[in-house]
């Protein structure tokens, strides 16, 4: 049944009547995404592509029984939007906007703690192109065409990157049964270790590609853990190689600043671990063909 | 983004952090006049750099009188500083902080990073000040203390006494300690830092003062913080960096010659990885954003082009909420207004591909196309050869 998202979630947009909102969520439609109204505070009771808008988050939910929410809100205000979702029940939030202050997340991911482990909200990105499955739904703002319905996971930071692993998977007939961003900002919401989790634990996904890159800790925490607790085959490219120390890389978390956090030393860890490294950004598709069919792939 | 020494003291003295009286020169004369203002008989010329190291790079010098305080602005103002974190190119000097000297007791270390483990701000703290961190953590693992600040809470007083009696100190030099730890993380918080190093801070006469002071604040809060925008120094960055975040773009330099304009930093960073492997050199790196007009595909190619060294550019898209026929037209546009006398590669895909690749093949037949980011850094590299070729 795929991970986080299918047909049948019911999602709300916040940030719904923006231009940025507007030409996404009639996107996420056309796809097939069950989009079930929206939040613009001061827009309530109005009505935007055919759909509910509502003043809060709470107000969505008893009203549609929306379960996930898709943030389009800019940056001063997306942190605070985050912590109404998570404090209206939403179950998944797909945070899209690029800019949110550090500081901002740090709380963003202290207010999370309030509620108990199996209450609290999943939270993806921010900074992210958002999470799709193939044929059923997305919540994001990739080009849905490009990936294929299949078994094979892709989670990873960079939305482009990731539209580069499936179309090259696709190209070889292997499709996605879920594809999930999580964003290229320093302090994110699930990490790879915990999309990892999701995927190991989920029937209908049987191989995984992990596509990070420099800085952080994060890449060599989902290898270690995926060494120990992951039976389904691990694949993963680095993005970075050539990015010179303490320079930022475009993402806000895309920087070299600590002992193991360029992408040489990350690929020495995931081997390490266990894993198998896809050596360059053009060996997606022939790497996880190879993997999938059972032959050995030099690492 | 990063702030000079003097800046930083600046910030951090409205938070009651005490440091060596000091003054901002611009000429010998205004050094000297500064050295006979603070008084006393000697004094340190600190060149402002943004960069760390600058003692043993020759960036800070002891002077004994007024005339010794001129001599050294005259020999430092208007000179590169090479430091081992700057790079070769060394970074302009064009001001000094003049301060005085003070005796020093105790040397000790004291930083403020965002940690993204633990996400949450972190002090570390040592009684070995004077060496960077990253020795410190090396030689002298056993002198480092730590805490992490709940976010939820802010950072308690009890916290800030533990490193205190961690760095050693004792009687009254304990909330003396206290209220410069504490204040630090205010400035830090209050200010949307991103990282903060007072190396060393030192014991001298019963109190403790910042002898150095280096402050960095995250970009994505600029926009709440005008007075930390304006501390920015143009002087300190790259020239080709400034051209292009003054235009918008996210760019960073590098010493190759292929130009390379791409959308999405990830496929950005694997483009250089993909260049590199073919035997090619990038450029830079440079992510045009999301739904990228013609006009930004113009102006992406004048960044690049501001490097002198650029022989090829590549550009790659893999397009979402991009159009590709916006991208070419944005190709068409640069080579028709801004004149692109080079190999150039374009590599289309993703949302209206087939549009994109008709506008080329109509209107600027001499760009290589690749289908593929393989093929595209093959074609790069090969192109290269060829320009070098025919140079030779």
């Amino acid at each position: 049944m795929s991970i986080l998202l299918n047909k049948h979630t019911p999602v709300i947009v916040q940030g719904f009547t923006g231009r940025i909102g507007t030409f996404h969520a009639e996107e996420m439609k056309a796809y097939g995404t069950n989009v079930v109204g929206g939040v613009t505070p001061g827009k309530g009771g109005s009505t935007h592509l055919d759909l509910p808008v509502f003043n809060t988050v709470k107000g969505a939910v008893a009203e549609t029984g929306a379960e996930a929410s898709i943030v389009f809100v800019p940056p001063p205000f997306a942190a605070d939007s985050i912590m109404e979702a998570a404090d209206a029940g939403i179950k998944y939030c797909v945070c899209i906007t690029d800019g949110i202050p550090s500081q901002d997340m740090m709380r963003v991911k202290r207010y999370m703690r309030r509620y108990r482990r199996e209450d609290r909200m999943i939270l993806t990105g921010p900074n992210c192109a958002g999470t799709i499955t193939p044929g059923e739904a997305m919540m994001g703002i990739m080009p849905g065409s490009i990936y294929m319905p299949g078994r094979v996971g892709i989670v990873g930071r960079s939305g482009t990157l990731g539209y580069e692993a499936a179309s090259q998977m696709k190209a070889r007939g292997i499709g996605v049964s879920t594809s999930v961003g999580i964003g290229g900002d320093p302090i994110n919401g699930f990490s790879f270790r915990d999309v990892l989790e999701l995927f190991e634990a989920d029937p209908e996904t049987d191989a995984v590609v992990m596509i990070g890159e420099i800085g952080g800790p994060q890449e060599a925490e989902a290898a270690e853990w995926a060494r120990a607790h992951m039976k389904k085959p691990l694949m993963a490219y680095v993005a970075g190689l050539s990015a010179p120390k303490g320079k930022r890389m475009g993402h806000a978390g895309a920087i070299v600043s600590a002992f193991g956090e360029s992408a040489q030393e990350k690929v020495e860890i995931i081997r390490e671990a266990g894993h198998t490294i896809i050596p360059h950004p053009a060996a997606f598709g022939e790497t996880v063909e190879a993997v999938l069919s059972g032959k050995k792939v030099a690492a | 983004m990063d702030i000079h020494e003097y800046q930083a003291k600046e910030l951090l003295a409205t938070h009651g952090i005490r440091m060596p009286r000091g003054g901002l020169a611009y000429s010998p004369e205004q050094a000297a006049y500064r050295a006979t203002e603070i008084g006393g008989d000697a004094w340190v010329v600190k060149a402002q750099v943004h960069s760390g190291a600058r003692g043993k790079a020759g960036g800070i010098v002891l002077c004994k009188s007024d005339k010794e305080v001129a001599a050294a602005a005259e020999k430092l103002l208007g000179q590169k500083l090479v430091t081992h974190q700057t790079g070769p190119a060394g970074k302009l000097i064009n001001r000094l902080y003049i301060e005085e000297t003070v005796p020093i007791e105790k040397e000790l270390y004291l930083g403020f990073v965002l940690d993204r483990k633990e996400e949450r701000i972190m002090i570390v703290a040592s009684s070995s000040g004077g060496m960077e961190i990253e020795q410190i953590a090396e030689q002298e693992p056993d002198s480092l203390v730590r805490a992490s600040v709940d976010p939820g809470l802010g950072m308690r007083e009890f916290q800030a006494r533990e490193i205190a009696f961690g760095l050693g100190l004792d009687g009254a030099l304990i909330g003396k300690a206290v209220d410069t730890i504490l204040g630090c993380y205010r400035v830090f918080r209050d200010f949307d830092a991103s990282m903060l190093e007072i190396n060393p801070l030192v014991v001298s006469k019963n109190e403790v003062i910042a002898l150095d002071a280096k402050m960095s604040f995250d970009e994505n809060a600029l926009f709440r913080r005008p007075e930390i925008s304006e501390l920015r120094d143009k002087s300190q960055e790259d020239a080709r960096e400034t051209f292009a975040s003054d235009r918008g773009l996210s760019y960073v330099g590098l010493d190759g010659d292929i130009g390379c304009i791409i959308n999405g930093a990830g496929l950005a960073m694997a483009t250089l990885d993909m260049i590199k492997l073919e035997g090619g050199e990038p450029a830079n790196f440079l992510d045009i954003g999301g739904g990228a007009s013609p006009d930004r595909v113009a102006k992406s190619f004048r960044a690049v082009l501001q490097d002198k060294n650029v022989k090829v550019i590549l550009v790659n898209i893999f397009a979402g909420i991009n159009r590709c026929d916006w991208v070419a037209e944005g190709v068409v546009k640069a080579i028709e207004e801004v004149g692109v006398n080079m190999p150039l590669i374009v590599r289309l895909s993703g949302t209206k591909v087939d549009e994109g690749k008709a506008i080329l093949r109509e209107k600027a037949p001499s760009v290589i196309t690749a289908d593929t980011l393989k093929d595209a850094a093959v074609a790069a590299v090969a192109a290269l050869k060829q320009t070098q070729k025919n140079a030779a």
